[in-house]
């Protein structure tokens, strides 16, 4: 059984088939992409697996249980973790506080031993603060640790949302357009890093524009255009392909 | 290390309270005590929806409702006198489990009422159940739709007290007894006993405050403030933001209860003003006015308006006083008053004045 199996997905906005039918395997160990043009339903497609999104139908099963009715806070918990299109950090705390977010589901101090300030908790939070700090040093963003994280570079910013959702130990880690908004240097380096990531054995899931960096990277491809699976196969034949060819250079680009 | 920087402002707020009642003793104005006894037990509300506020991002304009709850249960319970049921089952029940007390009135009849711990459980209890059932539904809301069903819910609460006859109607509930915390300690007004009613509320206040303040530097804390920074990202992250939220309004609803019921003990009585819009507008005012995110400027607020107000200050202008606050907090000083740093204010100015200036921060 493959880590993440999609089965004839769909999700409906009035009109709007955004995700249609779709079908696909993402195998423990791999980095596997989906491209497609604008509106092709990708983010929709990542909101679907997360838990953001209810499926008009179809079947989401990770680690061969069936996730589709499960909250976004459950599906983290079985090991999913995600970085978002447009960086959804928590406002009003520094760097080091939004890693420790991530801590969450591998520590479990309440609400009763929070107000007594349990002294087993102290130990928690320690080991809560040192791993986070390592997470933020594995992003290269560990100078950064107590600045509040509105004061930080849009790179800081996404290398702090990568080292958040690290923090969380996932097994599966899905990236919204991780070179969104990055230069050539910064993009070369997430595709190290991520590659960094998936040989420390955690699979990958990523929905990307920048064409380079996906040819690099992934182990396979799966296109979507208009909401439909086009196409699924190994960098190379992806390239080759006649389809995939006519809706970039046809449709877009 | 950073837990002495946690609790060194309380040890400084400890040796301040027993110096004002030294001083209050030395100059004979002990007067003063029974306001700041007042404002101590206000503050326990407003700590309490400084949490829910500043941390977890919930905004509620029922506040005064669980005070209500809180004091007017416990009002009633110690003062119906039950001796006409006392062959009641479940009467006969409670007063063999010593949960009944039996006492004489102003005119030798006998008086058979709920003993003022029972009635504080129930009290804070019930307050505690009545939030979880109102925060469920309500709490899915946000921003304005929540303040405004969180303001229905205090209507309701307004309406109940002002309706029932069990609670008085529009005089409210009076001869409420003392509350005996322990075996010589006791929550009264009575003329001898200001100075310990000093110390019982400023008591209460700050263990109040060392739970809320522990709270807020745990992982729940973490989690509460990051449902307030990005809630989707904190469900995410795998918070049961739904729950989280529930349980600081919960937390918060019972600390307003508590004060209610102790406020009441100590007033001997309670009135539907307690119950008022006016009243949770008041304590968000408070809260805004402190910052949001800050307990401690949340509590020094609470002491310095409240006292003012219990005072006379503001004379029969007391609400539009807190309404003018609000307004001109959200206006001019959205961070809250204490936030404002004079030294940088003066700074930022004179580095507009000179050509060579750089980019100061205002903030």
């Amino acid at each position: 059984m493959a880590l993440l199996e999609i089965q004839n997905l769909n999700r409906r906005f009035g009109g709007l088939h955004a995700v249609n039918n779709v079908s696909f395997n993402v195998e423990q160990g791999m980095i596997k992409a989906v491209i497609g043009p604008n509106g092709a339903g990708k983010t929709t497609l990542f909101n679907l697996i997360a838990g953001n999104l209810p499926a008009n139908s179809g079947a989401i099963s990770f680690k061969n249980t069936k996730i589709n009715s499960l909250k976004p806070y459950q599906i983290a918990a079985r090991g999913l973790s995600r970085t978002y299109q447009n960086i959804k950090l928590f406002h009003g705390m520094t760097a080091l506080e939004n890693v420790m977010v991530g801590r969450h589901i591998r520590s479990k101090a309440g609400f009763l031993a929070g107000m007594l300030n349990l002294p087993w908790t102290w130990a928690e939070e320690r080991r809560i603060r040192e791993k986070a700090m390592e997470y933020l040093d594995l992003l290269g963003v560990s100078d950064c640790a107590d600045t509040e994280i509105s004061n930080l570079s849009f790179g800081q910013q996404r290398g702090v949302e990568f080292a958040r959702a690290l923090a969380t130990e996932p097994t599966l880690l899905l990236l919204d357009e991780p070179a969104a908004g990055l230069n050539i240097y910064e993009t070369a380096e997430i595709g190290r890093l991520i590659e960094k990531i998936r040989d420390s054995g955690i699979t990958v899931l990523l929905v990307e524009h920048d064409m380079s960096l996906v040819m690099d990277i992934s182990d396979e491809i799966v296109v979507l255009s208009f909401g439909e699976k086009i196409a699924e196969d190994l960098p190379h034949n992806i390239q080759q392909n006649e389809e995939v060819i006519r809706i970039y250079l046809g449709d877009e680009d | 290390m950073e837990l002495l920087k946690r609790y060194i402002p309380v040890l400084f707020l400890l040796a301040l309270v027993v110096a004002f009642q030294l001083v209050t003793h030395f100059t004979e104005t002990t007067y003063y005590l029974t306001q700041l006894t007042m404002s101590a037990y206000y503050s326990i509300v407003v700590i309490g929806l400084c949490v829910l506020m500043g941390y977890g991002g919930q905004i509620s304009l029922g506040h005064a409702g669980f005070f209500a709850i809180g004091g007017y249960l416990a009002g009633a319970l110690t003062t119906h006198n039950l001796i006409s049921l006392k062959h009641h089952a479940l009467v006969s029940f409670l007063d063999k489990l010593g949960l009944l007390v039996t006492s004489s009135d102003l005119y030798g009849g006998e008086l058979l009422t709920v003993e003022p711990w029972a009635a504080c459980i129930t009290a804070v209890l019930s307050a505690g159940i009545i939030g979880l059932a109102i925060g469920g539904p309500v709490l899915k809301l946000k921003g304005h739709y929540l303040a405004m069903a969180t303001l229905g819910f205090g209507i309701i609460i307004f309406r109940i007290a002002l309706a029932s006859a069990y609670f008085g109607e529009a005089d409210g509930i009076s001869g409420v007894p003392a509350f005996m915390l322990l075996p010589g300690i006791e929550v009264s007004g009575g003329f001898g006993a200001r100075v310990l009613n000093y110390y019982i509320a400023w008591g209460v206040l700050i263990v109040g405050i060392i739970l809320l303040l522990n709270l807020i530097h745990s992982r729940v804390g973490r989690a509460l403030r990051s449902i307030h920074g990005a809630e989707e990202a904190a469900n995410a992250m795998g918070i049961n933001t739904a729950r989280y939220k529930l349980y600081i309004f919960v937390l918060s609803a019972v600390f307003a209860a508590l004060a209610g019921v102790l406020v009441t003990h100590y007033n001997g009585g309670i009135g539907p003003s307690e119950a008022g819009v006016m009243k949770s507008v008041r304590y968000v005012a408070i809260v805004a006015v402190g910052g949001m995110a800050n307990i401690w400027g949340a509590l020094i607020m609470g002491i310095v308006l409240n006292f003012l107000s219990l005072r006379g200050v503001f004379g029969s202008y007391d609400d539009a006083v807190f309404g003018i606050i609000l307004i001109a907090i959200m206006l001019f000083a959205p961070q809250g008053i204490l936030q404002i740093n004079p030294w940088q204010q003066i700074k930022s100015r004179l580095s507009l004045l000179s050509p060579k200036s750089g980019e100061e921060a205002t903030d």
